[in-house]
């Protein structure tokens, strides 16, 4: 009670806040050349107060204190504390509540650590980024109060959905939004840039940190909700193009691109008005998947409740956003054609410009995929849904000589290059083909696509593997990275080609047999959980590799009423062996699925070497310059 | 004649435009492909030939209908006017069960028979497929 009142409050006093930093930054603007302290200092007082928000919020769901709606739709007396407090985040109102609190942070650090930038540049940072957070303040007060009143007070509620009772589940909202929040200060930094006309190198130096972060940030907030996936919804596989996926993984595409472009403009002052316009649409991207997911357009376990004035809200800000930076970037963007430097065929801003086209390439693919079908429905209300067929088609083959501009592209220098040491470049193109040939030549399906796609995805490999024991590596950073992604494109490739799977019905004491895979359902517990009732199945599960009990379970929660399957989940280098079960309208049989999923451990390594990547360039700037 | 800088920027605009037309035209024509259309068990019914392409099919799950055996399901997905028969064999998603909504992805094999490859996963017990919630709100 008392929680909820200090949270409403402090919600109400940071918007205040907000009105006091713009009319300071504006006063501040032109009159003297040093940043006027009170606007740090009210920046801090925001943050804090988001934070007391925040926090009244979180203690409100420790308490169970059920005369706050959000705790009594999503909280229940006997869950447990740990998800207690990450179902704090785990609803509309809190999670929207998380991405104002990670706005008022990110924008008081960058007042900390842009001291050495232009006043003028930071204070119209502060501006635009106040007009987002004034934003997201009336979003949240006028549809979403994350701290509404009940009367009278219910005695229990209605419980967090189990599905999201989950560790990854628990920091993949925060992570995630790190990362979209961060393409926010890019977005403000970008548009006061463009004002000032000062899109030049230092502040490609500058902004550099910002992109680094937000890109990494998302990466692992991408792999976190992949991981879950995978384990807890029991999918069995890493990726599905679902929308939701699809709407976060179309930043991840636009942030780096833009990551490629911004060390063309950091060397060689090019591209300038192509990373405004990047700059732009990661950030929009950002929001348009808020908007398609929060309006319950796109249904998923994200959609927490569909009420269209949300919907309308945040696209109406958008649309505000997206004028605002039309606005800036035709009345204050001054191209430099007198200046152009040249740009030579061979060089390495031609292969960032080939990666540019390529990334620009997939990310239209993945945006129409998500698009078309609500676009269609709302002209023609004829409902369709666009499958993993249409991107599979669309993207692998051109994967192949992107796989290849991406080993070769590094190797060039800026202005004018030449390609060195063609001879070994060569050799280990055909090694490579030669090794994929050797690896599908027991496949009849796809033969020829799936050996160029292998081999181009080994000859990265080779090529980045090289160069971490050549003395004249230039980029640790850049070569991680690209390994990571040559890694990851072959454990998907090996994953996809030799993944197998079994669906069948089985009762307890049942078995499952074929030419070499012996399923055994030995048994059925049961046993009484603090919110749930747990039963585990007892499999046994015999092939030529693989001997081993695995235990899947069948959770029954009792608030919400909700059955979940947990995989159990035998993890190895080389493969993982995957076994979910369900029921099937309380009858004697279960659907038993068992999957055995190769390399599935490296798919998500990989991704964790390409943040890696990230990481080190975001800590090693002047060891690379 | 015009210089050398002139003339790179010309290839680069028709290098973009060209890649710009062959993306678009590769686009549409693999939507054309692999769209999958939504059909209610009443919309099958008025469907003038049994095409080979995968649809999915909605509606609820009819109450008593849902027979397992040890390699397939069968049950009958309704919209309270007219039925199809789903065979399937494959994974059930945990919220399955009858009297409530079901999408089913697969082939129609005639008028009341539908061969499902997948039933796609819910997330919550009051989710209701959107396509579904407009064949009840219909009737």
């Amino acid at each position: 009670m008392l929680s909820s009142l200090m949270g409403y409050y402090s919600l109400i006093f940071g918007l205040c806040i907000s009105l006091l930093i713009i009319f300071f930054s504006v006063k501040n603007f032109k009159n003297s050349n040093i940043l006027d302290s009170k606007i740090l200092l009210f920046s801090f007082l925001q943050l804090v107060l988001v934070f007391v928000s925040f926090l009244g919020l979180v203690i409100s769901f420790v308490n169970s204190d059920f005369s706050n709606e959000t705790v009594f739709n999503n909280s229940h007396t006997t869950k447990p504390l740990f998800y207690k407090i990450t179902g704090t985040w785990g609803n509309h109102e809190g999670s929207l509540l998380l991405w104002l609190l990670v706005l008022t942070l990110f924008i008081f650090i960058f007042l900390v650590k842009s001291k050495n930038q232009l006043k003028k540049y930071r204070i119209l940072t502060v501006i635009f980024q106040q007009i987002i957070i004034i934003g997201f303040f009336t979003f949240l007060i006028k549809t979403s109060n994350p701290f509404n009143y009940l009367f009278p007070i219910p005695e229990e509620g209605l419980g967090l959905n189990p599905i999201l009772q989950d560790p990854a589940l628990a920091i993949h909202p925060p992570i995630l939004y790190l990362g979209y929040v961060g393409s926010s200060i890019i977005f403000s930094s970008v548009l006061a840039a463009t004002t000032l006309n000062y899109i030049n190198n230092d502040w490609a130096k500058h902004i550099k940190g910002w992109i680094l972060i937000s890109w990494i940030f998302l990466t692992l907030g991408i792999l976190l909700g992949s991981i879950w996936a995978y384990y807890e919804l029991g999918w069995g596989g890493f990726w599905f193009w679902d929308p939701v996926e699809n709407v976060s993984l179309m930043p991840w595409l636009a942030l780096t691109t833009l990551l490629h472009c911004i060390l063309v403009l950091e060397k060689r002052s090019l591209f300038k008005s192509w990373i405004i316009i990047l700059s732009i649409a990661t950030f929009t991207l950002s929001m348009c998947g808020t908007f398609l997911v929060r309006s319950g357009i796109l249904n998923s376990v994200h959609t927490f409740a569909n009420d269209p004035e949300r919907g309308l809200f945040i696209l109406s800000f958008l649309f505000v956003l997206i004028f605002i930076s039309i606005f800036i970037f035709f009345v204050f963007h001054k191209s430099d054609n007198k200046k152009l430097s040249p740009i030579f065929l061979l060089s390495k801003e031609t292969s960032i410009v080939i990666n540019n086209w390529f990334m620009m390439y997939f990310l239209s693919v993945v945006l129409i995929g998500t698009v078309y079908p609500i676009f269609l429905d709302v002209i023609s209300s004829q409902k369709i849904s666009v499958g993993p067929p249409f991107y599979h088609k669309l993207i692998i083959p051109f994967l192949i000589p992107f796989l290849i501009f991406m080993a070769i592209g590094p190797r060039l220098k800026w202005i004018k290059s030449e390609l060195k040491d063609k001879l070994s470049l060569a050799i280990l193109l055909i090694i490579s083909v030669l090794l994929s040939l050797f690896i599908v030549r027991n496949f009849e399906t796809n033969y020829l696509l799936n050996s160029i796609l292998i081999g181009s995805a080994f000859y990265l490999f080779f090529i980045t593997v090289r160069d971490f024991f050549s003395k004249k590596t230039q980029r640790l950073s850049q070569n991680i990275a690209h390994f990571g992604f040559s890694l990851l494109i072959l454990s998907i490739l090996f994953n996809s080609i030799f993944s197998n799977e079994i669906i069948t019905n089985l009762k307890v004491g049942e078995s499952y047999k074929d030419d070499d895979l012996e399923i055994v359902f030995n048994d059925l517990t049961k046993e009484n959980k603090k919110n749930y009732v747990l039963f585990t199945g007892v499999f046994s599960i015999k092939d030529k590799s693989f001997n081993n009990i695995l235990k899947p379970e069948l959770r029954i929660y009792n608030q919400p009423n909700i059955i979940t399957s947990e995989a159990d989940i035998k993890i190895t280098l080389l493969q993982d062996n995957f076994i979910t079960i369900n029921t099937v309208k309380n009858e004697d049989y279960f659907n038993v699925r068992y999957l055995i999923k190769p390399f599935m451990l490296w798919i998500w390594v990989s991704v964790l070497l390409i943040a890696l990547g990230g990481l080190i360039s975001l800590f090693n700037k002047k060891h690379e310059e | 004649m015009y210089g050398r800088k002139v003339k790179l920027r010309f290839l680069f605009i028709i290098l973009i435009l060209l890649s710009l037309i062959l993306s678009v035209f590769l686009i549409l024509k693999s939507l054309e492909e692999n769209v999958v259309y939504f059909k209610s068990p009443s919309d099958i019914q008025l469907l003038e030939e049994i095409q080979d392409k995968k649809i999915r099919v909605g509606g609820m799950v009819k109450e008593n209908s849902i027979e397992i055996s040890s390699e397939k399901i069968n049950f009958i997905v309704t919209d309270f006017k007219n039925e199809i028969n789903v065979v399937y064999s494959g994974v059930v998603p945990n919220l399955f069960s009858e009297g409530k909504g079901v999408v089913a992805e697969g082939y129609l094999k005639d008028r009341s028979f539908f061969e499902a490859t997948k039933i796609l996963a819910k997330h919550d017990e009051n989710y209701m497929p959107p396509e579904v919630k407009a064949i009840l709100k219909e009737k």
